[in-house]
């Protein structure tokens, strides 16, 4: 079925975070402590392969696997929607140690209790898609 | 085959994740998709039939299922990882922040995935589990959502692609986690 691909690839993911330490909450309050490199190596090398990559895909016009030309969906900016945003959300990484990535993956490493975290973050995208219409964009 | 395990289930360095991490959004990329989790809890609104009451939510669900599956390759990501690539959940943190998180109690830090004291079932019967697990969870929900992206998104995809927003994202990102970590955590660790 079609959908394996994504499934193989998530896991990927989810194991690469769980052994990079990257799903820890420890890991998160020393990165925002600046005590340690691991987690600005971690984001740094991924982005530093990722310009990369996206430059190779951009001057060669790749394509993906339906034929289409590979574009990341450009973000119209926005001062407010960004940083007030952008903080909420930061606010909410540094009390949990997770986004929403390691969210899941923590599901699967056994820490039962996040899923009252990820049903709060999906009560938290409700609320957002309830008042959006009143906030700044 | 074992050593190959064994090897596998030291800790890994940031200089194997992120590029690995980099090959993940590429590989999403490839199969003509996006690179980006928060998204999903806007799916799960949508299914949860939010879509009826307000015009966010409205759309089929069911046009993001690749993402809902990769989230679930996520959780079984993590599966995999705690039964057979190694028990040691520990997190090899710094000196300095095992200190740090010592003198606020918590008291092997780094040894576990997440402090326990805080993230159990039990907690949720604490205003101080309450906070951590609940208005936590919620300011991450909201955020990303108001942001339209997660590190993921963000700080991943956007800055790959040398987006100016992704990169104000991520400014405000920190900005939040740096002033939850220096100036509230202090106090809301005692509780």
């Amino acid at each position: 079925m079609k959908f394996f691909r994504y499934l193989f690839i998530g896991t990927i993911f989810g194991i690469t975070l769980a052994k990079a330490e990257v799903i820890s909450w420890f890991r998160i309050y020393e990165m925002f402590k600046f005590q340690s490199f691991h987690m600005y190596g971690v984001i740094g090398s991924a982005v530093v392969v990722g310009i990369i990559v996206i430059q190779l895909i951009k001057r060669n016009k790749l394509k993906s696997i339906d034929g289409e030309r590979i574009i990341i969906a450009p973000k119209q900016f926005s001062w407010a929607r960004y940083l007030i945003g952008g903080s909420i959300f930061g606010l909410g990484w540094a009390m949990t140690g997770a986004c929403p990535g390691p969210m899941f993956i923590l599901l699967g490493n056994g820490v039962g209790v996040i899923l009252v975290v990820i049903a709060s973050a999906v009560l938290g995208t409700y609320v957002y898609g309830k008042i959006r219409h009143k906030l700044p964009h | 085959m074992s050593q190959i395990l064994d090897w596998i289930s030291q800790p890994w360095p940031w200089y194997v994740a992120g590029p690995l991490i980099a090959a993940v959004m590429f590989s999403m990329l490839f199969f003509g998709k996006s690179f980006g989790l928060s998204s999903n809890l806007r799916t799960m609104c949508s299914i949860l039939g939010a879509g009826k009451s307000c015009d966010f939510f409205d759309f089929n669900w069911r046009d993001q299922m690749w993402n809902l599956v990769f989230a679930a390759g996520l959780v079984l990501g993590g599966l995999i990882s705690y039964l057979y690539l190694g028990n040691d959940q520990a997190a090899h943190i710094s000196e300095a922040t095992i200190a740090e998180l010592k003198a606020f109690g918590i008291e092997n830090p780094g040894k576990d995935v997440v402090p326990k004291e805080i993230f159990n079932w039990e907690s949720l019967l604490t205003i101080k589990g309450i906070i951590f697990i609940v208005v936590g969870g919620f300011l991450v929900g909201f955020g990303t959502r108001y942001a339209g992206g997660c590190t993921s998104g963000h700080a991943i995809s956007g800055l790959s692609d040398l987006q100016p927003a992704s990169l104000l994202a991520v400014v405000g990102f920190f900005i939040g986690g740096l002033i939850m970590t220096y100036f509230i955590l202090p106090y809301l660790l005692v509780l």
